[in-house]
């Protein structure tokens, strides 16, 4: 389904802030499989999602989804395949315009936008329907502004949008990270309802190691660019938080112990 | 009552400037000078076809394509060359300058005995007025072109705000109206935000044309100066509008900018009735937008309630 190779990206090349953020990520994932990916700050798993998201071309490696080498398509053709969810929930509506309206614009995800009305009557019972299932009673508040709703309400209803037609790929960049944890268990929730009913492909980025052992069926560890750890089928269903802490603890201490031993040896050679 | 009469022609004459401000200002958040240039575009375009004897329809819808384009070069050099969206509005008004000069040939020309849609109208409202040429309203006299004039535009501002009223609740209307809001999201909905911005600005600009070649026609000549100042202007009528309707719908907001330009016109003809040297016109103005712009902030910090304050600055295809 996706399969991304060798992937590199380096941030203000040439600068004292280059950042190297993606050095040679390579990542397949299969029809159906839910992944998520947890790392240190700046290990670059969001910086993964975006390329994928295509928010910017990567340096060197290949995309490609669903049988479409995406490597170089822009952010908006890209959307035809992939639906998303922010870390911001600001970020997934357009604040001014009402809670149908919004959903009216994703349901044309991959279609041409012409002159015919936005909402119909059809459209506008179909919205209220699955609006409904996510439970937060907003079927009775279509024309309410999305800029009145609260985050947890926002990304819920963002991730409709996303899903709306089942998209190829979903991405959820830490998309309840910004949330009260009532309002991020809920999201949570409706988010796996959705990807178990539609039997979506997701790739969720999260900072819990609860929700990454609870969730999904692979666990995927970056830091510093790289992948360095990828669990999946009993190895994923075993894992516990602790676990997980005690490898990203592990990778701390051979980072700390690295430049030491490096002066040792130069000590010893010199 | 000729004066009132012809304070409300200017003002519904310039509520199709006010139209074109309001999409790019309001809906896009774009700060497109453009318009002083597309005005200008628009009058210099008409005015030469009709010299050179063109239907008074075909010159004007001439001159609301000239429009288009302009709007569409300051789309493209924003998008696709990534240059700051007020630069982009301000290197199109530029060049424009020179080409109205040589669309005209000469900085003024006159109309003189050539068609144009006011003579048009006269004619075909005289079926149903009369022949005379003064018409005795409440015992004003008034000209048969002013009333033809007030009448047709009236239904044009109609046809004109209505339309933009049903078009804004498309698809692509409503697509436009995100792109606006929020650029991130129509992106990852799978729409682009650059065209969609550029064709925002092609409709702004061919609505300015479109008032600059009425103007040129309702006063019979067209002046390569004469789009000097008009996003100001607009930009008044814009505001106006908004503290008199008090919503953040765009439907009232659309009437409230048509209603904002024709009151805008009527303080300056009552001004200018008043004494007011007709050369301060423009610095009145200005100092009008500024004081409309900085009124809600002063009355915020001492906690007056107030509507939404008023906000600018292009977000398109700067956030990476």
């Amino acid at each position: 389904m996706l399969h991304a190779t060798e992937l590199h990206k380096t941030f203000y090349a040439g600068t004292p802030n280059e950042i190297h953020s993606l050095r040679g990520v390579s990542l397949s994932i299969d029809q159906g499989t839910f992944v998520n990916i947890i790392g240190t700050n700046g290990s670059g798993k969001s910086t993964l999602l975006n390329a994928i998201a295509g928010v910017f071309f990567v340096d060197s490696g290949k995309i490609e989804l669903a049988g479409h080498d995406i490597t170089r398509y822009p952010e908006h053709r890209r959307a035809k395949l992939i639906g998303r969810v922010f870390q911001n929930p600001f970020s997934g509506t357009a604040p001014s315009m009402s809670i149908e309206e919004n959903i009216a614009l994703a349901s044309r995800r991959g279609k041409p936008r012409g002159l015919n009305w936005s909402l119909n009557r059809q459209l506008r019972s179909e919205i209220s329907d699955r609006l409904s299932l996510l439970k937060m009673g907003l079927e009775d508040r279509l024309e309410t502004p999305i800029g009145n709703l609260s985050g947890g309400q926002r990304q819920a209803i963002t991730l409709l949008m996303a899903t709306w037609h089942k998209p190829d790929l979903l991405l959820l960049d830490e998309h309840t990270a910004a949330l009260d944890p009532r309002s991020a268990d809920q999201v949570i929730r409706v988010t796996d309802e959705i990807i178990a009913r539609d039997r979506l492909t997701a790739l969720m980025v999260t900072h819990s190691m609860q929700q990454a052992v609870s969730l999904g069926n692979r666990i995927v560890m970056m830091h510093q660019g790289q992948i360095v750890c990828d669990l999946s089928g009993a190895e994923k269903a075993r894992a516990r938080p602790d676990d997980l802490l005690g490898r990203f603890d592990a990778i701390r201490r051979s980072e700390q112990l690295t430049p030491a031993v490096a002066e040792l040896l130069r000590r010893s050679y010199i | 009552m000729l004066l009132l009469v012809s304070a409300l022609n200017f003002g519904l004459i310039f509520a199709i400037l006010a139209l074109g401000v309001y999409i790019s200002f309001r809906i896009f958040h774009f700060p497109d000078i453009t318009a002083d240039g597309s005005f200008a575009l628009g009058a210099a375009t008409t005015t030469t076809l009709l010299v050179a004897g063109w239907s008074p329809w075909l010159a004007t819808s001439a001159g609301l394509l000239a429009g288009m384009l302009a709007g569409t070069t300051t789309g493209l050099l924003h998008t696709r060359f990534e240059i700051n969206g007020l630069l982009s509005g301000i290197l199109v008004m530029t060049a424009l300058y020179s080409i109205n000069l040589h669309i005209l040939g000469r900085s003024n020309v006159s109309l003189g005995d050539s068609a144009t849609l006011p003579k048009t109208w006269t004619n075909l409202s005289s079926v149903l007025l009369g022949d005379s040429q003064r018409h005795n309203i409440f015992g004003w006299t008034v000209g048969s072109q002013d009333i033809a004039v007030l009448l047709f535009m009236t239904l044009m501002i109609f046809a004109t705000g209505i339309g933009l009223f049903l078009f804004l609740q498309t698809n692509l209307g409503t697509a436009m109206r995100a792109a606006g809001d929020n650029p991130q999201m129509i992106r990852a909905i799978g729409a682009s935000d650059k065209r969609l911005l550029i064709l925002g600005l092609a409709l702004a600009n061919a609505l300015i044309a479109l008032s600059g070649a009425l103007l040129a026609q309702y006063q019979e000549f067209a002046d390569v100066q004469m789009g000097i100042g008009m996003v100001v202007w607009g930009l008044a009528s814009v505001i106006i509008g908004e503290s008199l309707v008090g919503s953040s719908r765009f439907g009232i907001l659309i009437a409230g900018t048509i209603i904002g330009s024709l009151l805008f016109r009527m303080m300056i003809a009552i001004a200018l009735r008043c004494g007011l040297n007709p050369n301060d016109l423009k610095l009145i103005t200005a100092l009008f937008v500024f004081a409309a712009l900085v009124a809600p902030r002063w009355l915020k910090s001492r906690s007056i309630a107030i509507p939404k304050s008023l906000g600018g600055g292009s977000k398109v295809g700067s956030d990476h």
